[in-house]
């Protein structure tokens, strides 16, 4: 009646993730220096300015490590939203085929009448809750295979996408 | 039948994507993990249908069988109607910014 909701609810939470993850990933914009730092070209002045970028690639050096595992987990998060929200899409047509969802409130035909109200309850918290949980399942072996592959040969990391 | 006919489209799709570099690189693994993820769904859907109805469930009438088909298909054109909005709108081989 409408178990596609389930799943739908869960793709929203993991591409809140994934767009968290993806925007923590992104490298800082680099700091302007002051107009006048370059212009008074002195001894000091280039000694912050080698110690300020020997600081810079420091914290790079050790963000890569961590940028670079939410950059794998964001990637891999993708595909899960995929099948979920491809998954949901595709039975959102079924269920409008059956006219059990319409394009005007309230949306699902069972949430008028009680009794098919309860009855669409009981299916979201039995089939869609199984559908979420399988797909999850069936993301979580894609991951551990694609990371057993990417242990043993490091360079198809990134072939594993798309 | 919407169950199988789905279940066909993310197969080919994924030999598809196994196989063709160059379909790869269009994103056709994003149309087959969408495949895959409706498959998964109408698994379920179809345990419970025959938990329900039991052995009956293998026996649809033709009427039944005629329309899940043509619901099959029309999943599989919605599934590739998405999965080219998604291409044009990334456009992989730059051939739309080349063009403006």
């Amino acid at each position: 009646m409408a178990c596609f909701l389930v799943p739908a609810a869960e793709a929203v939470v993991t591409t809140v993730i994934e767009k968290v993850l993806d925007s923590s990933n992104r490298p800082a914009k680099a700091t302007k220096l002051p107009a006048n730092s370059a212009a008074t070209g002195t001894a000091d002045s280039t000694a912050d300015l080698s110690e300020a970028h020997g600081a810079t690639a420091a914290v790079a050096d050790a963000s890569t490590n961590t940028g670079g595992m939410r950059n794998k987990i964001a990637r891999k998060l993708r595909w899960l939203n995929i099948m979920l929200w491809g998954g949901s899409a595709l039975l959102c047509l079924e269920h409008i085929w059956h006219g059990e969802v319409v394009p005007f409130p309230p949306f699902l035909t069972a949430m008028p009448d009680p009794v098919a109200r309860a009855e669409m309850l009981h299916e979201m918290a039995t089939a869609g809750v199984l559908m979420a949980v399988l797909i999850t399942a069936a993301w979580g072996g894609m991951v551990a295979i694609s990371t057993m592959i990417e242990k043993r040969n490091p360079a198809v990391s990134r072939e594993a996408g798309e | 039948m919407t169950l199988l006919i789905t279940l066909f489209a993310a197969i080919i799709t994924t030999i598809i994507w196994y196989t063709r570099a160059g379909a790869r690189e269009l994103k056709i693994g994003t149309l087959g993990l969408m495949f895959w993820g409706a498959s998964i769904m109408w698994t379920v859907d179809a345990i419970f249908g025959f938990a329900e109805e039991g052995a009956d469930f293998f026996v649809p009438t033709s009427g039944k069988i005629l329309n899940d088909a043509f619901l099959g298909f029309s999943v599989v054109a919605l599934g590739l109607l998405i999965w080219t909005v998604i291409m044009v709108a990334k456009d992989p081989k730059g051939i739309i910014r080349s063009i403006r």
